[in-house]
């Protein structure tokens, strides 16, 4: 669609549409919530249909059941401490909901939730909800304490506790903007290499030959973005156990 | 299970002597990428803290009126919790917490 009229249109591909017809544009339900609740279903059957059969020497799909299970339960406990066991539901959940989001995003026709930032920051409101809730639960009133650090001279109390709240209210922010402008910029840049492809292959005999070029940018960028789309996954998540530290021993 | 954590032990056992289980790094931080990265991450913690300040101003004083000295104030606030945002995500964790 870009090609037609010689310009670069990276962006429409982030435009939300209603799917399932009459129906879908009634309830406002766009392409991006279908993409969810594919998210969540194939979530739901990896480890349903991958834990069905609890062979002692694990298949194909149970041992990536078993395998996405032990690492986000190593990286909780290996951040929060044995007291994360208990958050780890909410932290696999988020990973995975995260993770095939961006995969799926990666795959023709399929379209990005994580490259909104309204999806992304409501998954960092709930984490920042979270922390807050965990840390205002197991210590009360000290949990103002963070704010201001022990020892530190009284004086200074007028600037460092504004400035460590806006600290703290920055972290639902920078989780959110990290993933959202990462899949957004991963996708322009498919985008604008995959135009130059089809711009240069129309330019008569050379063409096809200078084509090449932005076409082996693309795949090297195919590759790069499955990378990037796990590993802002991974950040995701590791940040969410970083916070639930933090919430939990309240240094 | 009993059985099998015994496995686990001896196999773990039997590969530090051999060793070839490199020794436990201290899985503390982020994974740390390429410089694009880590710059990318400093930007959007200076930038997100920014955003917080310069917001919480905006909307502070609009609500009390005091147009633009709690925007300008809070502005400074943001700027200062950016600086100990990049300043804390280049500190060491576990160093830092103790």
């Amino acid at each position: 669609m870009a090609a037609e009229d010689k310009t670069i249109d990276a962006l429409s591909q982030f435009e939300l549409g209603t799917v399932l017809g009459p129906i879908g544009a009634s309830v406002g339900f766009s392409q991006s919530n279908a993409h969810m609740l594919l998210a969540a279903g194939l979530i739901t059957a990896l480890i349903m249909f991958g834990m069905s059969a609890r062979a002692v020497v694990p298949g194909r799909l149970q041992s990536l059941a078993e395998s996405s299970y032990e690492f986000v339960h190593d990286l909780v406990v290996g951040q929060v401490g044995e007291e994360g066991k208990r958050f780890f539901p909410f932290v696999f959940t988020l990973f995975m909901f995260v993770l095939f989001g961006n995969m799926l995003g990666l795959l023709p026709y399929a379209f990005t939730y994580t490259s909104h930032i309204a999806v992304t920051f409501g998954l960092a409101a709930i984490v920042f909800v979270l922390i807050t809730v965990v840390a205002l639960m197991l210590h009360g009133r000290k949990f103002f304490g963070y704010f201001f650090p022990e020892g530190a001279p009284l004086w200074l109390a007028p600037i460092i506790i504004p400035v460590e709240i806006v600290s703290y209210l920055s972290r639902p922010v920078s989780l959110s903007i990290r993933l959202f402008a990462n899949m957004v910029a991963g996708h322009v840049m498919l985008k604008v290499f995959a135009t130059f492809v089809v711009l240069l292959g129309g330019l008569g005999a050379v063409g096809p030959l200078v084509a090449v070029l932005p076409l082996s940018v693309n795949i090297a960028l195919v590759g790069f973005e499955v990378l990037v789309a796990f590993l802002q996954a991974y950040v995701f998540a590791i940040l969410t156990s970083i916070y639930l530290h933090d919430a939990v021993h309240l240094h | 299970m009993a059985e099998d954590d015994g496995f686990e032990q001896r196999l773990r056992q039997a590969r530090t002597r051999q060793g070839m289980d490199p020794p436990p790094t201290s899985s503390g931080g982020l994974p740390s990428g390429s410089t694009w990265g880590v710059g990318f991450r400093a930007g959007v913690e200076v930038v997100s803290a920014l955003i917080v300040g310069v917001a919480a101003g905006w909307f502070l004083d609009r609500w009390l009126g005091t147009w633009p000295w709690l925007f300008l104030l809070c502005f400074v606030f943001g700027s200062v919790a950016g600086v100990l945002n990049v300043y804390r995500l280049f500190t060491p964790r576990n160093v830092a917490r103790k």
